[in-house]
């Protein structure tokens, strides 16, 4: 088991032909997740052809929408890797295809944009992942998105953070133990899936046996986290949180202040969670030990 | 990006919210000549008015009234220069006078946790607004707003309800909030902000002072008139090369120079180090470097450079996990930035380096053999060293 991917997950990429797209179609395929095809309309009924993990050359075609391809392979996953002016219109055209899973990995798209796509969400099919994040790994099942398959193997913890090289760092620190599945949620302000969602997730995943959460400076997620699992969650959780010694970033209005309730700080974050219970490491090192410890009960 | 107030007023303009008259100037002469073209012909008064990022200048000092010319030449006199919270007044503003009635407050931002948007509106303005809200939470309306729908006539006249407006002000109030709310959607904000929204004597609904934050992503996506926004004098000349060579980087007070891959790892890396200098003298990291997914060998030789134009610095740590980023191009950007460099280069760097082509980035490194360069095996262990060598 794993959460939300599987080795049954079959993906399209929207943005298929695009530098980064293309790139990571063929280290999606290299890592032995099952690839489909792709979306762009301007280049419907050609193909582009990648090795995959037994240096086979696959073929995939190029459809003209998110609903024709999804008719034509049984995709239930995207990824997209379209420029950040144009994610709002293909994050819609997937919702609207009623695709179980998209995962947004494109940075920079505008905050407005990325409300209105998370508004119009509301009540449908899809949940979204992201957007600017590395996407989610099943490790030796699945990939979609741009976390390096060859960190580690296939174990028993679960990962969700909102940092792509703090994910990468922390499955290098715990390669030997593996995970099951490591989602990387995004750092913008607004994101389709939260900690919490993941968290859930993970809480019913047999396969999981403890939980590593990444947080960072800036919002309250960590903190509504944290009231999440003195509630919910029975398995181990432990935290890592970054960023005690970075600048303020950009200044707050007074009014977000208000909003958020808290200062939005590192050490906040930390003391939420060790409020209930959750132990947080203070480096990454420091963190996979604690997990170890765990582990080793 | 946050704006400042005579910006926000420029911005307001734009979008049909009414403003009261401004000019800004950033000598004592210019806001004389303001002034003079401000100040009726029969008297009245304008505002000389410290333009800061920062709240709290009135307290400060920062907000003067003149009745002439002359004392507005004075009042800027005195303003400029002067220091509030940290920031130097290179600008004021100098306003049309208004005969205030009554001060309300207005904002429409972006609500992180419940991702969509707030409206925050009060009967009661122009007092420090988080005071206003832990002391009497019932006085500030806050009306949660739908991105697909946004502030339409129904929602606008649904926040002057909530606020409490007498009925004869509620029309005239919604109707300045449905141009605030052009002002956040037309610019991309995730704030816009108005304390105190005032009732002048002869009725209007004038907004005082404004606050705006712009999103950045919209800004570089769809604004490309943000630009001339910037403000280049509060921008650190590191800072200024760093954003040239479109670098995310921050100049921070210590020692230590950090680059590094992705924001994440490159904050956890500022705290490892600033953990490793307690045991070396104290030491800081002296600034963040974010090279980003997929950095090449140019990118890394831009950060190097940058970072050891810093006279502060007195060692580098770099730090790469390759995801995307490739090892090997790190190491070739390393090795080809202290060519560049030459004999400029004087300061010892610590290099870690893990992930995709590391093998390979090692070896470049190794067969350089160059005199500075120490590699480290782990994060931790970089981090020590580094921090070491900067308190040697």
């Amino acid at each position: 088991m794993s959460i939300y991917l599987t080795k049954d997950s079959k993906i399209i990429v929207q943005g298929i032909t695009g530098g980064m797209g293309a790139k990571h179609t063929a280290l999606m395929l290299d890592s032995g997740a099952q690839i489909v095809g792709g979306v762009n309309a301007r280049k419907a009924g050609t193909t582009v052809t990648h090795p995959d993990h037994e240096g086979n050359d696959v073929t995939l075609p190029v459809y003209a929408t998110v609903k024709e391809a999804m008719a034509e392979t049984g995709a239930d996953v995207s990824v997209l890797f379209v420029p950040p002016a144009f994610t709002k219109d293909a994050a819609i055209e997937a919702i609207d295809a009623e695709m179980p899973l998209i995962v947004v990995i494109t940075e920079g798209v505008p905050v407005q944009d990325t409300a209105e796509v998370f508004a119009y969400l509301q009540g449908k099919k899809t949940r979204m992942i992201g957007p600017n994040c590395p996407g989610i790994i099943t490790p030796e099942e699945s990939l979609a998105g741009i976390t390096p398959h060859t960190i580690t193997g296939k174990g028993p913890i679960g990962l969700v953070s909102k940092s792509g090289t703090l994910t990468y760092q922390m499955m290098y620190e715990l390669k030997d133990l593996g995970f099951s599945t490591a989602i990387g949620i995004g750092g913008d302000p607004i994101v389709g899936t939260t900690h919490i969602d993941a968290l859930e997730a993970f809480e019913q995943d047999p396969e999981t046996e403890v939980i590593v959460m990444i947080g960072e400076i800036g919002g309250d997620a960590e903190e509504r986290a944290a009231a999440y699992i003195a509630e919910y969650v029975t398995k181990p959780v432990v935290g890592y949180v970054a960023g005690f010694t970075a600048p303020e970033g950009k200044t707050m209005g007074h009014a977000g202040a208000i909003v958020s309730g808290s200062a939005g700080t590192a050490q906040a974050k930390k003391e939420a969670l060790e409020a209930v219970g959750v132990r947080v490491g203070k480096t990454p090192s420091e963190t996979a030990q604690i997990v170890r410890e765990i582990m080793q009960g | 990006m946050d704006l400042f107030e005579y910006q926000a007023r420029d911005v307001f303009e734009k979008h049909g919210v009414p403003v009261l008259r401004g000019i800004v100037a950033t000598t004592p002469e210019e806001a004389e000549a303001a002034a003079r073209e401000l100040l009726p012909a029969d008297g009245g008064v304008v505002v000389v008015k410290a333009q800061v990022k920062t709240g709290g200048r009135g307290k400060a000092g920062g907000v003067k009234i003149a009745r002439s010319a002359e004392e507005a030449r004075e009042r800027a006199t005195e303003i400029l220069g002067m220091d509030i919270k940290g920031h130097t007044v290179h600008r004021v503003m100098i306003a049309e006078g208004a005969a205030i009635a009554e001060e309300y407050y207005f904002s429409v931002l972006l609500d992180r946790s419940e991702r969509r948007y707030l409206a925050m509106c009060s009967v009661e303005g122009g007092m420090e607004i988080e005071q206003l809200a832990v002391e009497r939470p019932e006085a500030l309306a806050r009306v949660a707003v739908d991105p697909l729908v946004g502030i339409d006539e129904a929602k606008a006249r649904e926040i002057v309800e909530t606020a409490g407006f007498a009925e004869e002000l509620r029309q005239p109030v919604a109707d300045v909030i449905r141009t605030l709310w052009t002002v956040f959607t037309a610019e991309d904000a995730t704030l816009v902000e108005v304390n105190p929204l005032v009732r002048t004597e002869d009725g209007s609904i004038v907004a005082l002072d404004g606050k705006v934050t712009l999103d950045d992503n919209a800004s570089e996506v769809r604004h490309p008139e943000h630009a001339e926004l910037e403000d280049a004098q509060a921008t650190d000349p590191l800072e200024a090369k760093a954003k040239a060579h479109g670098l995310n980087y921050v100049k921070l007070d210590g020692e230590v120079g950090i680059i590094g891959n992705g924001a994440g790892l490159v904050m956890s890396t500022l705290d490892v180090v600033a953990y490793a200098g307690e045991a070396h003298g104290g030491v800081k990291p002296a600034n963040f470097l974010d090279i980003g997914g997929g950095a090449n060998a140019q990118v890394m030789a831009d950060g190097l450079d940058v970072i050891l134009h810093d006279p502060q610095v007195k060692s580098v740590f770099v730090n790469v996990f390759g995801g995307i980023t490739a090892c090997d191009e790190v190491a070739k950007g390393i090795v080809g930035a202290l060519e560049i460099l030459g004999d400029e280069a004087t300061k010892p760097l610590v290099v870690r380096l893990d992930g995709n082509n590391v093998e390979l980035g090692r070896k470049i490194l190794a067969d350089a053999n160059h005199p500075l360069v120490t590699l480290a095996e782990t994060m931790d262990g970089g981090a020590d060293k580094a921090a070491e060598l900067a308190n040697a």
